[in-house]
C-alpha cells in the first residue's frame, strides 16, 4: 500500500495547505499586477507570465482571512487548471513534501460553510495537518461577486 | 510509418478530390480543355495506386471503378452529361467518406460501396457495348501499360511539390506566434536599456534584434494568412447541388479569392458564407421560367466578392433575385410580435432588412431541406460578429439582394487606441471609435449639459449620451480640479455615445489575450493584451459598455433613456456622408465609404496630361475631376473662390481599385445622417437629393461624374500605352 503523492506546500498564516505538484507550473515571487475593476475583489489583477495572462487569486481574501501584516509581499503559485492558468497569492512557499495516502482524512464534519467546499482534506503530516486546495473549487466564484 | 502514410494520403486526397469536383464542373460547363479530363484521370488514378500500396482495397476497388468510367470520358466513349457528372460527384463522395471513415478509426470501416460500384460499372457497359470497339477490360494492376504515360509526369510534379511545400500543425504555428509574442517584448525592453546607454558595441546589435524580430514578426503572421479561396472552393459543388435540387440555374461567379485572411477568422466564417449561398439560390433566385417571366435570363447570377478595404476585408454575396420584399418582411415581423404594426410604417429599407437577423425570423413561406427553418440569419450575424464583423443587407425588391460581410484581417493584431483613466491604460479597438473630441477646460462646463441626470453633448446638434468610463469602472475619484474633458464618441451596434477617459494617450498594434473564466463575467472587457514595458493593459469592450450604460438608463428612467432609444432608432439607419461645396452655395454629399483621403494640393502642382487635369499622387498620376464644372458651374480654376485661391480642396476616391481627385469648392463637415433621397432632376452626376443638416443637398454618383468628365478616356489611354 505504498500510494504515494507529492504535494507543494504553501502558508497562510500558520495554516498549512498543499496542491498536487503535478499541477503546480511554478512558483514566482512578487509581482505588480494590473488591477481589474468591477472583478470580484478576491482576483486582484492580472500579471504577465512571459507573454501568457494570467489572473492573480487572493487566497487570503478567499479564506476570508485579513490581509498580510506589516507589508510583507504574497508570493506567486501558478496552478494550471482546466480552464487555463491561475496565479494563486499566498504568504510563503513551504517544502514539496511526498505524503502516504494512508496518512489522508476528509475535513472534520464541524469544518462548516466555504472551507468545507474549498478544503478537500488532510493529510496526517508528522510535523503537523497538511490541507488539500481544491483549486477548481477556488475559482468557483459566486455570480453575486459580478455585479 | 504506415500510420503518417495513411495520414498523408488522408490530407491529399481531400486536396485532390476538392480538384477533381472543380474539374468536373469546369467539363460540365464545357469550360474544359483536354488537360482537365487528363488531370481528372490522374487525380484517380494515383488515388486508387496510393490506396493499393496501404491496403486499402475498398478504396482502390471504388477509384478503380470510377477511373475506368473515367477512362472512357477520356477516349471520348462517354460525353460528361449532368447525369454522369451527378455520378461521378457521388463517386466523388464515396471516396470522401471512406477516407473520412480511414481519418477517425484507422481502418476502411464496413460500408462496401457496391451499389456505387455497380453503378459505375453500368455506366462503363453501356459506353462499352456501344458500336466502338470495346477497351480492354479493367486493369487490377497499380499501373497498366495503357496508364503508364500518364502516371509517370504526375509522379514528377508530386515530388517537386513535396520538396517546396511542408504540412504544418497549426497548434505549432499558434505556438510559435506566443513565442514571438514573447520576444517582441524582450526586445522592446532591451531597445529602451540600449536607448539610455552610449555603448556603440550594445547599440548596433540592439538595432539588429530590433529589425529581425519586426521581420520575424511579419512573416509569421504572414503563415496564418490563408486565401478565402480556400472556403470558396466547395462553393462551385454546392451552388450545382442546391441548384439541381430546387430547379434553378445558377451561375457562380468568384472575384477576389485569393484575398488573404487570419485562419481563425476564415473558419468561423466559413458557416455563414454557407448559409449565405444557400439562401441566396432558395430564397434569392427564382425559377427559370418566373425568371423569363420578369424578362430576365433563365440563369439566376450568384456573385461572391472579397476584397480589402482599410484594413479590413470586404466579402460580398449578391444574386439578381427576387430581392427582399419590404411588404413581407414586415407583415412577416408584425405578425411573429417583433416589431409593432405601428412601427411598422415608419421603419426605413434598412431597418426592416435588420429585422431578417432577429432569432426565430424567416420569410419563406416554404420550409425546404435547406433553408426557410426559422434559424440561420441571427445564427449567422452572431458568428459574424464574433469575430469583430459585421453583415449589412441591401436590396432591390424584384432586382438583387446584396450581402456585405465587414471583417478584421487578423484576431490575434488589432489596431486600438490607448487610453488612461484612473491611473491605468485601457485598450480600446479602433474598428468601433468614430472620432475624438476634446473639451477646452474653460468649456467644459457650458459644453456637457444634462437631461435630469444623465450628462450629454451637443455633437454636432445632436445630444450624443455621455460616460464616464471612471465612474462604470468603479475607480477611485481623485478630481482633477477641472482640466480638459477628452471624449471618444464610440459605436456600438448602431448607437453612439462619448465614453470620457482622463487622457489619450496613442494608437497601437495591440495582441489580444483572452481572459481566464474566472473574469469572462465581466462584459465590459473584450480582452487584456501586453504594452511595451510588460505591463498588462485590459481591452475594453464598446458593446459591453454600452449594454451596461443601457441597464443603468432603465434604472433611471426619465427622458434619459428615452432619448437613448430615439438615437438608436435613427442610428441604424445612418450612412456616413463626407459634405462639400461646389460652388454658388449649394451642398452636395458623398458616401464616405469610398473616401480615401482628404487633401489639399498648392495650384503650382496640378498639371495636366492630355485634356485631363492631374496631379503626381503617391508616386501616381492622379486625374482630377472638377465636380463646380461636371455639375455645369464655372471650372473651379475660373471661379472666384473666397476660402483660399492658391490651393484646391480635393477629395480623393477609389472607384474600381484607382484614385480619382474630385475638386471642391470647400470641405464642409462630416457626419452621420438618415437619409431620404429624392429624385429631383435627371442632371448626370446627381443620385438625388435629400435634406442634410436642414439644407438640400445633392448627393453625387461618383461614378458618373468621373465618367463624364472625360478622365475615363484618360484611362483608357493609359492602358493602350501600357
Amino acid at each position: 500500500m505504498s500510494d504515494k503523492k507529492q504535494f507543494c506546500t504553501f502558508y497562510l498564516g500558520s495554516l498549512l495547505y498543499g496542491v498536487e505538484v503535478l499541477k503546480i507550473q511554478e512558483v514566482l515571487r512578487y509581482q505588480e499586477v494590473t488591477e481589474v475593476p468591477l472583478a470580484p475583489d478576491v482576483i486582484r489583477g492580472l500579471l504577465n507570465l512571459r507573454g501568457s495572462i494570467v489572473a492573480t487569486l487572493d487566497l487570503r481574501r478567499r479564506f476570508h482571512m485579513p490581509p498580510l501584516a506589516g507589508g510583507a509581499l504574497p508570493t506567486n503559485v501558478v496552478s494550471q487548471t482546466s480552464t487555463g492558468l491561475i496565479s494563486l497569492w499566498v504568504d510563503r512557499i513551504g517544502d514539496v513534501v511526498e505524503v502516504d495516502q494512508d496518512s489522508f482524512e476528509v475535513s472534520p464534519e464541524t469544518l462548516t460553510g466555504e472551507s468545507r467546499e474549498l478544503i478537500e482534506g488532510v493529510y496526517k503530516l508528522p510535523s503537523g495537518l497538511l490541507m488539500v486546495l481544491n483549486v477548481e473549487r477556488a475559482l468557483d466564484l459566486e455570480p453575486a461577486h459580478h455585479a | 510509418m504506415q500510420r503518417q502514410l495513411i495520414r498523408d494520403l488522408v490530407l491529399e486526397s481531400a486536396e485532390a478530390l476538392d480538384q477533381f469536383e472543380r474539374d468536373l464542373l469546369a467539363l460540365e460547363n464545357n469550360s474544359s480543355d483536354s488537360d482537365t479530363l487528363n488531370r481528372i484521370f490522374r487525380l484517380i488514378h494515383s488515388l486508387k495506386g496510393t490506396s493499393g500500396c496501404l491496403a486499402l482495397h475498398k478504396l482502390e476497388r471504388l477509384a478503380h471503378a470510377g477511373e475506368n468510367v473515367l477512362s472512357l470520358l477520356r477516349e471520348g466513349k462517354l460525353r460528361a452529361g449532368k447525369e454522369l457528372v451527378s455520378q461521378l460527384l457521388a463517386f466523388s463522395d464515396g471516396l470522401r467518406k471512406t477516407l473520412a471513415e480511414i481519418a477517425e478509426t484507422g481502418s476502411e470501416g464496413a460500408a462496401e460501396h457496391s451499389a456505387l460500384v455497380a453503378d459505375l460499372e453500368a455506366l462503363e457497359r453501356s459506353a462499352s457495348s456501344a458500336p466502338v470497339a470495346a477497351p480492354p477490360g479493367g486493369s487490377f494492376g497499380l499501373f497498366s501499360d495503357e496508364d503508364a504515360p500518364v502516371a509517370a509526369p504526375q509522379a514528377a510534379d508530386g515530388a517537386a511539390l513535396a520538396e517546396t511545400v511542408i504540412r504544418v500543425d497549426v497548434e505549432q504555428l499558434d505556438r510559435i506566434m506566443d513565442l514571438v509574442g514573447e520576444l517582441v517584448l524582450a526586445r522592446n525592453q532591451i531597445v529602451r536599456f540600449a536607448g539610455n546607454t552610449q555603448d556603440a558595441e550594445l547599440i548596433k546589435p540592439t538595432q539588429r534584434l530590433n529589425l529581425i524580430t519586426s521581420k520575424l514578426q511579419e512573416n509569421i503572421m504572414k503563415t496564418r494568412m490563408q486565401p478565402i479561396g480556400n472556403v470558396w472552393a466547395k462553393f462551385p459543388r454546392l451552388v450545382r447541388d442546391i441548384g439541381l435540387e430546387l430547379g434553378k440555374q445558377v451561375a457562380l461567379s468568384m472575384e477576389g479569392a485569393d484575398t488573404e485572411l487570419d485562419r481563425t477568422i476564415l473558419e468561423s466564417i466559413k458557416d455563414p458564407l454557407t448559409h449565405l449561398v444557400r439562401n441566396a439560390i432558395d430564397h434569392g433566385l427564382e425559377t427559370p421560367e418566373l425568371r423569363m417571366a420578369h424578362g430576365k435570363s433563365p440563369e439566376g447570377q450568384l456573385k461572391l466578392r472579397a476584397m480589402h478595404e482599410g484594413g479590413q476585408v470586404i466579402i460580398q454575396v449578391s444574386d439578381d433575385g427576387l430581392g427582399i420584399d419590404r411588404e413581407k418582411v414586415l407583415r412577416k415581423a408584425v405578425q411573429k410580435n417583433l416589431i409593432g404594426s405601428e412601427e411598422a410604417a415608419r421603419l426605413t429599407d434598412r431597418e426592416v432588412f435588420a429585422l431578417l437577423f432577429l432569432p426565430g425570423f424567416s420569410t419563406s413561406d416554404q420550409v425546404t431541406s435547406l433553408s426557410g427553418r426559422g434559424v440561420g440569419m441571427d445564427v449567422v450575424k452572431r458568428n459574424i460578429e464574433r469575430v469583430g464583423g459585421a453583415v449589412d443587407v441591401q436590396s432591390e425588391a424584384g432586382r438583387s439582394t446584396n450581402i456585405r460581410i465587414k471583417i478584421p484581417l487578423t484576431l490575434a493584431i488589432v489596431p486600438a487606441l490607448m487610453v488612461r483613466c484612473g491611473g491605468d491604460r485601457y485598450a480600446i479597438p479602433q474598428a468601433s471609435l468614430v472620432e475624438l473630441v476634446r473639451i477646452g477646460e474653460d468649456q467644459a462646463a457650458t459644453l456637457i449639459e444634462h437631461v435630469e441626470e444623465c450628462p450629454v453633448y451637443r455633437l454636432r446638434g445632436h445630444l450624443l449620451p455621455l460616460v464616464y468610463l471612471r465612474e462604470q469602472l468603479k475607480l477611485a475619484d481623485h478630481k482633477q480640479g477641472g482640466g480638459s474633458v477628452f471624449l471618444l464618441v464610440l459605436q456600438a451596434e448602431g448607437r453612439q455615445f462619448g465614453l470620457v477617459v482622463d487622457e489619450i494617450l496613442d494608437t497601437e498594434e495591440i495582441v489580444v489575450k483572452p481572459l481566464g473564466k474566472e473574469l469572462k463575467g465581466l462584459a465590459v472587457y473584450a480582452g487584456a493584451t501586453i504594452m511595451g514595458d510588460g505591463r498588462v493593459a485590459l481591452i475594453l469592450d464598446v458593446m459591453g459598455i454600452a449594454r451596461r450604460v443601457g441597464l443603468l438608463n432603465e434604472h433611471s428612467g426619465g427622458m434619459g433613456f428615452q432619448s437613448e432609444s430615439k438615437t438608436a432608432q435613427t442610428a441604424s439607419a445612418r450612412q456616413s456622408l463626407l459634405l462639400v461645396g461646389v460652388g454658388d452655395g449649394k451642398q452636395a454629399a458623398i458616401p464616405l465609404a469610398s473616401v480615401a483621403r482628404l487633401e489639399e494640393f498648392m495650384l503650382e502642382t496640378l498639371e495636366r496630361a492630355g485634356n485631363s487635369q492631374v496631379v503626381q499622387y503617391r508616386g501616381e498620376i492622379m486625374p482630377l475631376v472638377d465636380v463646380v464644372q461636371a455639375l455645369g458651374g464655372p471650372a473651379v480654376n475660373a471661379a472666384a473662390r473666397e476660402v483660399s485661391d492658391a490651393s484646391r480642396q480635393v477629395v480623393v476616391y477609389s472607384l474600381g481599385g484607382r484614385s480619382y481627385g474630385l475638386v471642391v469648392e470647400r470641405i464642409v463637415d462630416i457626419l452621420d445622417c438618415e437619409v431620404n433621397l429624392h429624385r429631383t432632376s435627371n442632371q448626370p452626376g446627381i443620385l438625388g437629393s435629400a435634406v442634410v443638416h436642414k439644407r438640400v443637398t445633392d448627393f453625387l454618383d461618383v461614378a458618373a461624374l468621373v465618367a463624364s468628365s472625360g478622365v475615363a478616356e484618360f484611362e483608357a489611354g493609359e492602358k493602350e500605352i501600357a
